[in-house]
């Protein structure tokens, strides 16, 4: 940033205040990151996973940490930042602090395309793993276009409330398809569909990894890039236009990008829902409201929510795994019920 | 106290009211409708697997012989399931037309305000921990979890700043329906029950048996008179709470009242049918366009078009595709979502 030398002192404390803050949640995800390696059924102790990452470990150790708990942990961390970012921009550019990828329906929309195909193509027979994020991202996107077609009214253009009722209307009707699709399924496909529909971290392995990580790495320069644009769009329409920025085009690329981060996520978590609107939110509270912060901010707090979700699903019940969306949406509910008794409309 | 003035002003709208109600449209309305309805139970009793035609249908309902297959198809098996569509639509129907009257909220419906799947999500917990529960306290429970789904949601939208807005109402009973859903569903997968509820949430009547309809009947008769007797403080009501009371309604015991008739009509409904969404939507809103805004009319013509509905539905569940049947819920939903979104275009100015 050019203007940078001319921060004030109180703006440098700010900053200074929100790279510490930053740095405290990667901490924290570290942190959980050693509890989650403790749990489940085979436990291995921090000390037993930093000599297995220095190439100390027993086999066992090794295939435990590097075939199973870390591309796990990595993809929980990852879908987490995703729904998270997304999350973040959908409330930037609908200026709506209840905006969220689930409640529009957009997860529903990834959902579907990838249950047609499993429907079709059943888990068994190595589905070509690349695919699937490539297949939420067009339900996703469809989705969203749907949405976005069906909320726009000529001279009103699009109002935060229309979006959010069109949303969920369309999200119903999603999830109605989807059950017809659930009840031809044999009873082995469906254990794992429904698994996967209630936000289970159940591609864990690397292929897993490096299908979603790609999107992430153009997707998030690409948003983090446009923070400027999104704290004017913050502002209110009117605003921007006064500041020359052509919304309606900004605002489509940046939608594009939400639904991007969105589908690949759902694609190897399934349903989680409520991230992208508790992480940002979270964010808000602990840096501010401008993106520059807020972006990397939500980030962080989607990865360590989606990683305790998936490291308390997995050791509340053990043997037995609670899918990581459900973790959340017991968490993410009631504080979105809170939210929606706080703002005002 | 409420001034004269304002009594004054309440009785004018009284007099407009009168003049927005069609009782001639409403009578003719319900003749139809009702006709209708006979005819498409007719019709539904006759088609299945097996194809049975009208006049069998006839003589098995009213000169029943024990003897004949087709006869004993029609006592056990369709007869009870028509019943149990009708007797869903008509509770559903009437239930959101309740809701939306004494909310003034057009968008209410008991799937979008948490009732549902409070319902559902209670049966979950029936179906994983007693297993085997006799019918009878499975649809206690049933009311029980309608009124855990309604409590939090008109819980977190009157707590909030600036009232029960619609689209305040509708958020929350989307949040209130993610998370029993998520609890149900975290349930239902830990127990593997997933697919035998899944049926179940979708919707379907094809399990109806007589004794569902035996235990049912006397609450819903209740609750249905109940919504008679109600129906016109209702109308009232939808004219704004300070004009009821102008007019002399005692507004809270309505509301009280009017919620429990809406539990037990939306709590017997899931129990039968699962978690079933926007017949209680589009149905009040069809009958108040023919029949204006008196809700006398209105709730005894959404009683008649509601099973009408369901009926067909439950027709279309079968013949679409046979022999798979498709789930009652995803059909409604099909006509129910883009009615939906017709309102939330409208912003909901209507009522």
């Amino acid at each position: 940033m050019s203007h940078n030398s001319f921060l004030t002192a109180s703006q440098q404390k700010a900053r200074k205040k929100n790279f510490f803050i930053l740095s405290i949640l990667v901490v924290l995800i570290v942190i959980t990151f050693v509890i989650s390696m403790n749990t489940g059924v085979i436990k291995l102790t921090p000390m037993e996973v930093i000599r297995t990452l220095f190439g100390q470990g027993d086999a066992q150790q090794q295939l435990i940490l590097y075939e199973f708990r870390l591309p796990r942990i990595i993809i929980a961390v990852l879908v987490g930042m995703g729904l998270a970012v997304s999350g973040a921009i959908l409330q930037g550019i609908s200026k709506n602090a209840l905006a969220d990828p689930g409640i529009l329906g957009i997860n529903a929309g990834a959902g579907l395309a990838v249950m047609l195909f499993i429907s079709f193509f059943p888990a068994t027979t190595a589905a070509p793993v690349y695919l699937l994020p490539v297949l939420a991202f067009v339900g996703a996107g469809f989705t969203a276009i749907v949405i976005y077609t069906l909320s726009y009214k000529r001279h009103e253009g699009i109002t935060p409330m229309r979006l959010l009722l069109t949303g969920i209307a369309v999200a119903a009707g999603i999830s109605s398809a989807m059950i017809v699709l659930t009840l031809r399924l044999s009873p082995e496909n469906y254990q794992f569909v429904a698994t996967w529909l209630a936000g289970s971290i159940w591609g864990s392995n690397w292929k897993f990894v490096f299908s979603l990580l790609p999107w992430l790495l153009i997707l998030f320069p690409f948003v983090y890039a446009k923070s400027r644009v999104l704290n004017i769009l913050n502002l209110g329409d009117l605003t921007a236009v006064g500041l020359g920025a052509s919304i309606e085009k900004e605002r489509r690329w940046l939608l594009a990008a939400s639904v991007g981060l969105a589908g690949a996520s759902v694609s190897v978590s399934g349903g989680i829902g409520f991230v992208g609107l508790i992480g940002p939110h979270l964010a808000r509270q602990l840096v501010g409201a401008k993106h520059q912060f807020l972006l990397p901010a939500s980030a962080l707090v989607g990865g360590l929510l989606v990683l305790m979700a998936d490291t308390i699903g997995r050791s509340i019940l053990e043997p037995s795994e609670i899918p990581a969306g459900i973790v959340v949406a017991v968490l993410g509910a009631p504080y979105f019920l809170y939210l929606l008794a706080r703002i005002k409309e | 106290m409420t001034s004269s003035a304002e009594a004054v002003e309440g009785l004018g709208t009284l007099e407009e009211l009168q003049r927005r109600s069609h009782p001639v449209r409403a009578v003719v309305a319900l003749i139809i409708g009702f006709v209708g309805l006979i005819f498409a139970i007719g019709l539904s009793i006759s088609f299945g697997a097996a194809d049975i035609s009208l006049s069998t249908v006839w003589a098995a309902v009213f000169h029943f012989s024990p003897d004949l297959t087709a006869h004993q198809i029609i006592r056990d098996i369709r007869l009870p399931r028509v019943l149990g569509a009708a007797l869903v639509g008509g509770c559903f129907a009437v239930a959101g037309a309740i809701m939306q009257g004494m909310t003034r909220n057009p968008l209410a419906d008991s799937g979008l305000l948490g009732l549902n799947s409070g319902a559902a999500f209670m049966l979950a917990v029936c179906f994983a921990f007693f297993p085997g529960l006799p019918y009878m306290y499975l649809i206690l429970w049933s009311f029980v979890g309608a009124g855990l789904g309604v409590l939090i949601v008109y819980g977190i939208g009157s707590l909030a700043k600036g009232g029960l807005t619609p689209m305040r109402l509708v958020l929350a009973g989307a949040a209130v329906s993610a998370l029993l859903g998520a609890l149900g569903e975290g349930i239902a997968l830990y127990y593997r029950i997933g697919q035998d509820l899944a049926f179940w949430y979708a919707g379907g009547v094809s399990g109806t048996k007589w004794y569902h309809l035996q235990i049912l009947s006397p609450w819903i008769l209740v609750a249905m008179i109940g919504a008679l007797i109600l129906s016109r403080s209702i109308t009232l009501l939808s004219l704004g709470e300070e004009i009821a009371i102008g007019l002399g309604q005692r507004t809270a015991v309505i509301k009280v009242w009017g919620m429990v008739v809406v539990l037990i009509l939306a709590g017997a409904a899931v129990s039968v049918v699962g978690a079933v969404g926007f017949v209680g939507l589009i149905i009040p809103h069809l009958t108040r366009y023919i029949v204006g805004h008196d809700y006398r009319w209105i709730i005894s013509c959404s009683l008649v078009y509601g099973a009408l509905l369901v009926v067909l539905a439950d027709l279309a569940a079968r013949t679409i595709n046979p022999p798979y049947e498709a789930p009652i819920g995803a059909i409604i939903a099909f006509i129910g979502v883009p009615f939906f979104l017709y309102l939330a275009r409208k912003g909901g100015k209507e009522l």
